[in-house]
């Protein structure tokens, strides 16, 4: 059974049709890369999953369970919220908060989900420490153990990128999303922030990229989706795709790529 | 009586007449600035109603003179609705001026806030959202001190000015320094004709905004461990 099932998403900004009938699915545990050009609806179907757009139409389940359904009444910012929690995003333009340094902000938003328990107030000390060492726990797995009280200003961009990666874990998310995450990085950082997304998908993570790395979507994924012009253009494992694309618009697409490279 | 004999006359009273002016500037500095983030909410909310209302305050208290607006606030609710009320006496001038200060001020704070608000990237919001916070815990641990940082140098600004602005209340006679000060010219507590006390006024400004300016700086560095 699959852990996501989007249906028939539909999003129309103005009169720009961005996705037309976007269905697919995504096994637990599998890498999915979406690839295609800018402005193909990569991004924004990346962002209606997370729901910071509001699909026109479609559905989108997660573990069989409905969490968004056009045709139902519209959800509460309640129930979106907790939506939002089994997806992660990581952004291209990292967005960490400025004013934390790696390790708040890694541990803010659990500490901010953890006030919501209803033994926080006599627990408080045991959970805020539980917290912080989760914290600190997942800055060392993506190398950052000597950096947790450095501030973003002070971090390179491919450590930001990781301590975005590392904040993005921290709530456990079911699925974690990934926005060309080296889109904006030194092709001497992309290296490091590749590798730590490998090392995810070695130990099982459900993921989704959006990239142009086209060897890195190869290498680490199950499942390739190409997107062209709003729709999935074709689907497969990454040997059909960069190997036997069937699609005239996939073999230009990789024909146009390999050239540059 | 000689300068010296008037010296400490005259200190005395400009002293009192300071602590009215720092308690203007004070009281106006508490009320103003949350009132001000308010009507920044009301300016930049998307009831259009509301935002239209606000946006029309803003443009009747920033495009009168503050002295008129002082005026009709104080005089007006007497001599044209004959409901005087304020009430007599130094209170009653002083809680009039309150008033018009504080919604003068927070008027032109509320825009130094809008600035500061819509300066922080979208992507600081978007990332509180992706990790499930609310609206409230987004404005309040993410983007607020993120605002205070861009918009302590033209708050320090206005902060310096507002600390002159409060001399304006002398046209309603609320008892400030200036009003200590002019009240030698005609004549108080044995002394007349005399017109240095009102220049001398000048340096209580100087040495008071000279103070501030340390302070707000002081801040301004403070906020720079981030950027």
């Amino acid at each position: 059974m699959p852990i996501l099932e989007a249906e028939h998403i539909c999003k129309t900004f103005g009169k720009n049709e961005v996705l037309k009938d976007i269905s697919f699915s995504l096994e637990k545990n599998n890498v999915l890369s979406i690839i295609g050009s800018s402005g193909s609806g990569k991004t924004t179907l990346l962002r209606c999953l997370n729901f910071l757009e509001t699909p026109d139409k479609g559905i989108i389940k997660v573990n069989n369970k409905i969490l968004f359904d056009s045709s139902a009444a519209r959800t509460d910012e309640k129930a979106i919220r907790k939506n939002r929690l089994h997806f992660g995003l990581v952004f291209q333009s990292f967005n960490l908060f400025p004013q934390y340094t790696a390790l708040q902000n890694v541990t803010l938003a659990p500490t901010l989900q953890a006030k919501n328990r209803p033994d926080f107030k006599s627990n408080k000390a045991s959970i805020l420490s539980e917290i912080k060492n989760h914290g600190i726990e997942l800055l060392e797995q993506i190398g950052l153990g000597d950096r947790i009280d450095n501030y973003p200003h002070q971090l390179s961009g491919g450590q930001c990128q990781r301590v975005a990666i590392a904040r993005a874990l921290a709530l456990n998310p079911d699925i974690l999303c990934f926005d060309e995450p080296t889109s904006a990085l030194d092709p001497e950082l992309t290296g490091e922030v590749l590798k730590v997304i490998k090392e995810l998908a070695e130990k099982k993570m459900t993921m989704i990229i959006v990239t142009h790395e086209m060897s890195f979507a190869k290498e680490v994924s199950n499942h390739i989706i190409f997107m062209d012009k709003g729709v999935i253009c074709e689907e497969g494992t990454p040997e059909q795709i960069f190997e036997n694309p069937r699609e005239e618009r996939t073999k230009q697409f990789l024909y146009n790529y390999n050239r540059q490279e | 009586m000689t300068f010296a004999e008037q010296l400490p006359i005259v200190l005395n009273s400009l002293n009192e007449g300071f602590l009215q002016t720092l308690k203007l500037f004070g009281i106006t500095l508490l009320g103003a600035v949350p009132l001000g983030l308010i009507i920044c909410f009301g300016s930049t909310s998307r009831f259009t109603p509301l935002r239209l209302f606000c946006k029309f305050i803003i443009w009747i208290v920033r495009g009168t003179p503050l002295m008129i607006q002082l005026m009709i606030i104080y005089y007006m609710p007497g001599l044209v609705f004959d409901n005087p009320i304020w009430g007599g006496g130094d209170p009653g001038r002083f809680t009039a001026s309150a008033v018009a200060f504080i919604i003068n001020y927070a008027c032109y704070f509320s825009e130094i806030y809008r600035g500061g608000i819509q300066a922080i990237p979208v992507g600081q919001d978007e990332a509180g959202l992706v990790l499930g916070m609310t609206k409230g815990q987004i404005f309040f641990k993410v983007k607020l001190l993120q605002m205070i940082k861009r918009i302590l140098p033209p708050m320090s600004n206005e902060i310096l000015t507002l600390v002159k602005d409060t001399s304006l209340a002398r046209v309603i006679s609320m008892h400030e320094i200036i009003w200590a000060g002019e009240a030698f010219m005609k004549g108080s507590q044995g002394i007349s004709g005399i017109i240095w006390p009102l220049f001398f006024t000048a340096i209580y400004y100087l040495i008071f905004n000279g103070v501030l300016t340390v302070v707000l700086g002081k801040l301004e560095k403070k906020l720079n461990f981030f950027r």
